[in-house]
């Protein structure tokens, strides 16, 4: 993140497609405003897969339609390439959306949608039938172009916004949730396709999503947002592995939370027991499946008891409680008869894998 | 044992009053087209079929005319009317809530408030004034009147329209590069233009149809057909008057029909 | 060093310009309703309070005299104010009128919107379409076309002396019960159509509840069906009402020149009656009796929302 200060013109970086610089969103004016976006900053580098990644009304629909144009800030400045564009409507800005509800035209057929920004633009006829044929071909919808959008399917649908947007060939992509509206099986093949057009076009993505699974398969990098706010920008493995802060580590994959004291070397629980642990702060986390479930007397294992066994099929998942209390949840793989040999009331030693222990501010 | 569901939406009488109303509805109105084809002179006397009196009707200078007169006032009143009744209906919806917005709305549909009658002697005294202090006689003053009264009647079909349209067609394409003339050419017109027809339809039968504010409105020799026939209520009649009813009646529901199938191609 | 929280300039610029394009597109024809629609209601205000001119129009003095003339007459001879029976007879007429068509196309129209609610989606088009015709026919054909029922030589005098009900013609024309059976015939769509709208939206379900909860027929109808589908009932009956009290047309074709209803008065008024500050007081005073039914409207519509008891 970059905080700039003062008057004095900033120093860029060369490779910003996006930047927002203390940007600040009301709806509503006065006593009744609602912040959706908090002074928020951030840089977007150009041909990354961007995630945006958090709950709903968390502000990054926002984000993106500050940045798309279509809601201007109530303070701070959007950058376009290192233009300042935050007062341009969005026909002068060189991104283009896909839309949630893809918002096709319904009454063009699919190449004269695919067309539509080139002609707008004013575009020659010639280079307009060229280019609405090689994203057709791009997105595999050759078959299509004379088709009505109401024709299609959901996928056909979608693929035909995702042509439509790269058509005008933006410098950055903006998709709302492209996914949201397909089901499970064509959510998948889609997430792979957008990452392959991605990687074959080369032009930034920035990607709205509330699905952490494909914010982490499919990202270079995620900025994590709650409540108007961004709460860490990383890549995939940085923001699971070490989350900076309580919202983070609960929202991507489950945690298991422990009150605990930093101490040097580690993390002092109330018991006493002294864990190593990197990090500083007040909440001990650690990932269901990094713990180790031993015996009762293992050496430096925590005493706890086992509360309840789920079986989920690829793994078990162990519900435990701790001396003083504290609910975990342990996940292991499932053996190959599917009994787990654990059961309620049976009193087990916890084991934790080297690194997986952090700390972190509430 | 009966052996018949229990059809709990049936109501005892119901379905008879339903379908006795229906043919007390028809009956009329058939009954009018049925005498427009006779041959004899007296009203309700069947004296065989003929087309004697659309004959009549149409080699009556006066009937030709008032039917031109009414023709030319619908489809003016209609295209201004729709044309502005377009305008406020954009300018009232798909865009954030304004001050006001509520007040034009009510504003637009007041004609439908205030009875006809009580227009009509309005006009009567205000275009009295401008007729008197200007001179001009003409059509121009019923025309104004059909357009005023036809504009709530375009506006609510258009707005209809407007409401029902994804609002974020016109963002994808200001996303797109088109500016805000070229979104609208492009992608509120197009997908509008059921609406625009729905509300001009509608707009050419209520003025066509009009008979009060025609009534008091008009100057000497501008009668309309309505106007025309409610004169000739007065005398004895002859199924002259069935026949350019009949006309009417006819156009009425093609025009109808017509704005049921625009309507219905949209869903 | 943070800028104070406001309104950024593009903001509020995108905001001011939304508002000025509202009203910009919507001026044309606020125009034009002013000019040809609501403006001159203001004249006819003015015209109630002038003095009656000797040949129709007025002359421009202050006179309530108009007003006045609503309810009391001025004798000729010693100039005193009584009541004016004749007008009395008319409102009478108009609102007595008025209520039994409401009546009327209420218990005629709710078996009809109930039975068009009620059949197979494609069938309800079509019975919605056949209302729908006559709702948007010409209102004088119609009148027309009753007229030919219930003339002394029509259709239904010729088929009750044909049966042998009647020994001579039932003379209907130019009485009350002409106007009534016109009124009633056609406003009966603009009954029907609310009535329609609110019975689509009931949930037939109810129906079975209440059956399997020991309801008669009758008493579903009562308990169930009626008091749901009251605002449906509520605007039906205003939509009649209102233009009945304003009828002019009908009365006028039906009721020869003596069963005059208001809309008939007042256009005497600026006829041979020559005193168009009646008319204009008239006019004005019909216009607050709608507006009231209106309000009543809005109010009962609005109520729906809130809970019972």
């Amino acid at each position: 993140m970059i905080k700039i200060t003062g008057t004095a013109g900033p120093i860029l970086s060369v490779n910003a497609a996006i930047m927002a610089r203390d940007v600040t969103k009301a709806f509503g004016q006065g006593e009744t405003a609602l912040k959706a976006l908090d002074n928020v900053s951030c840089e977007i580098r150009t041909g990354e897969f961007f995630t945006l990644l958090g709950p709903s009304g968390c502000g990054k629909t926002t984000l993106l339609r500050l940045i798309a144009g279509f809601e201007m800030p109530t303070a701070g400045q959007i950058l376009i390439d290192g233009q300042d564009v935050t007062g341009q409507p969005p026909n002068r800005r060189a991104v283009n959306t896909v839309f949630q509800s893809y918002a096709l035209f319904p009454h063009l057929s699919v190449a004269e949608n695919v067309g539509f920004g080139l002609k707008m633009q004013g575009r020659p006829r010639a280079e307009i039938a060229a280019t609405v044929r090689e994203m057709l071909a791009l997105v595999k919808l050759e078959a299509l172009a004379g088709r009505r959008t109401g024709q299609l399917s959901g996928g056909q649908q979608q693929r035909v916004a995702l042509a439509r947007a790269l058509a005008p060939r933006p410098k950055v992509l903006l998709l709302d949730e492209p996914l949201s509206a397909l089901d499970l099986k064509l959510r998948k093949e889609m997430q792979v396709e957008l990452k392959r057009l991605q990687t074959e076009t080369g032009i930034t993505f920035v990607f709205v999503t509330h699905d952490q699974e494909e914010a982490l398969t499919m990202s270079d990098r995620i900025a994590v947002m709650s409540a108007g706010k961004i709460q860490q920008i990383g890549v995939p493995r940085e923001i699971y592995t070490a989350p900076v802060n309580r919202f983070v580590a609960d929202f991507i994959g489950e945690t298991n939370f422990i009150p605990a004291t930093a101490v040097p070397g580690g993390a002092k629980l109330a018991d006493g027991t002294v864990l190593p642990a990197e990090g500083e702060g007040s909440l001990l986390i650690i990932r269901p499946e990094q713990l180790r479930l031993l015996p009762a007397a293992a050496d430096g294992a925590l005493p706890a008891t086992v509360e309840s066994v789920v079986y989920f099929g690829t793994d078990t998942h162990v519900h435990l409680a701790l001396e003083d209390g504290t609910k975990l949840t342990a996940r292991v793989p499932s053996p190959a008869d599917g009994h787990s040999g654990h059961a309620p009331g049976q009193r087990i030693g916890l084991g934790f894998a080297p690194g997986a222990a952090r700390l972190i501010r509430e | 044992m009966a052996d018949r569901s229990f059809e709990v939406s049936r109501l005892p009488g119901f379905a008879f009053t339903a379908v006795t109303v229906f043919l007390a509805l028809y009956l009329p109105i058939f009954t009018l087209v049925f005498f427009s084809f006779n041959a004899g002179s007296v009203l309700s006397v069947w004296q065989g079929w003929s087309l004697r009196w659309y004959v009549e009707a149409w080699q009556n200078d006066v009937v030709k005319g008032a039917a031109m007169r009414s023709l030319l006032i619908a489809a003016s009143a209609s295209a201004i009317a729709t044309t502005l009744a377009t305008m406020a209906a954009i300018g009232t919806t798909r865009r954030r809530r304004f001050r006001g917005q509520t007040a034009i709305y009510a504003f637009i549909n007041q004609p439908l408030m205030v009875p006809e009658i009580v227009t009509a002697v309005a006009l009567l005294i205000f275009f009295g004034v401008i007729k008197s202090w200007t001179g001009y006689q003409g059509l121009g003053y019923l025309i104004l009147a059909h357009s005023a009264f036809c504009v709530p009647f375009a506006y609510l079909p258009i707005r209809a329209r407007l409401e029902g349209m994804d609002l974020s067609l016109e963002t994808a394409a200001a996303d797109l590069y088109a500016s805000p003339w070229q979104a609208f050419r492009h992608v509120t017109l197009p997908l509008l233009a059921p609406g625009i027809a729905a509300g001009a339809m509608l707009a050419f039968v209520i003025s066509l149809d009009d008979v009060v504010i025609t009534e008091f409105v008009k100057s000497a020799g501008q009668d309309t057909l309505p106007t025309y026939m409610l004169g000739q209520l007065r005398r004895t009649l002859t199924p002259e008057v069935n026949a350019i009813s009949t006309a009417l009646l006819v156009l009425t529901v093609l025009l109808l029909t017509a704005f049921f199938l625009v309507n219905r191609k949209k869903d | 060093m943070s800028p104070p929280p406001r309104l950024s300039e593009a903001e509020d610029r995108q905001r001011r310009a939304a508002t000025r394009n509202g009203w910009l597109l919507s001026a044309p024809a606020l125009v034009l309703l002013f000019i040809a629609a609501s403006g001159p209601l203001l004249i006819v205000l003015v015209y109630s309070f002038l003095t009656p001119g000797k040949y129709g129009d007025v002359s421009w003095e202050f006179s309530t005299s108009g007003w006045v003339g609503i309810l009391f007459s001025r004798d000729i001879f010693d100039d005193t104010l009584k009541l004016a029976d004749a007008h009395l007879t008319i409102f009478w007429r108009s609102v007595k009128l008025s209520l039994l068509t409401t009546a009327i196309t209420f218990a005629l129209g709710f078996p009809t919107a109930w039975f068009i609610a009620t059949r197979p989606p494609k069938a309800r088009a079509l019975w919605l379409f056949l209302i729908t015709i006559p709702f948007w026919t010409n209102l004088l054909i119609r009148t027309f076309a009753i007229t030919e029922i219930i003339r002394n030589e029509g259709i239904l005098n010729k088929v009750l002396l044909a049966i042998g009900v009647i020994a001579a013609p039932l003379r209907i024309m130019n009485t009350d019960t002409a106007v009534l059976i016109g009124m009633a015939y056609v406003y009966l769509p603009l009954m029907v159509l609310p009535l329609f709208a609110a019975i689509d939206r009931f949930d037939m379900r109810l129906l079975e509840a209440g059956y399997d909860l020991y309801a008669s027929r009758m008493q579903v109808l009562r308990h169930v069906i009626l008091p749901i589908v009251r605002p449906g009932i509520v605007a039906g009956s205003i939509l009649v009402f209102v233009p009945s009290l304003g009828a002019y047309v009908t009365p006028r074709v039906l009721g020869g020149g003596k069963n005059m209803m208001i809309g008939n008065f007042i256009e005497l008024q600026f006829g041979q009656g020559r005193n168009w500050p009646l008319g204009a007081a008239l006019s004005i005073a019909l216009l607050i009796v709608v507006m009231l039914a209106m309000l009543i409207y809005v109010r009962a519509a609005t109520k729906e929302d809130t809970p019972h008891g």
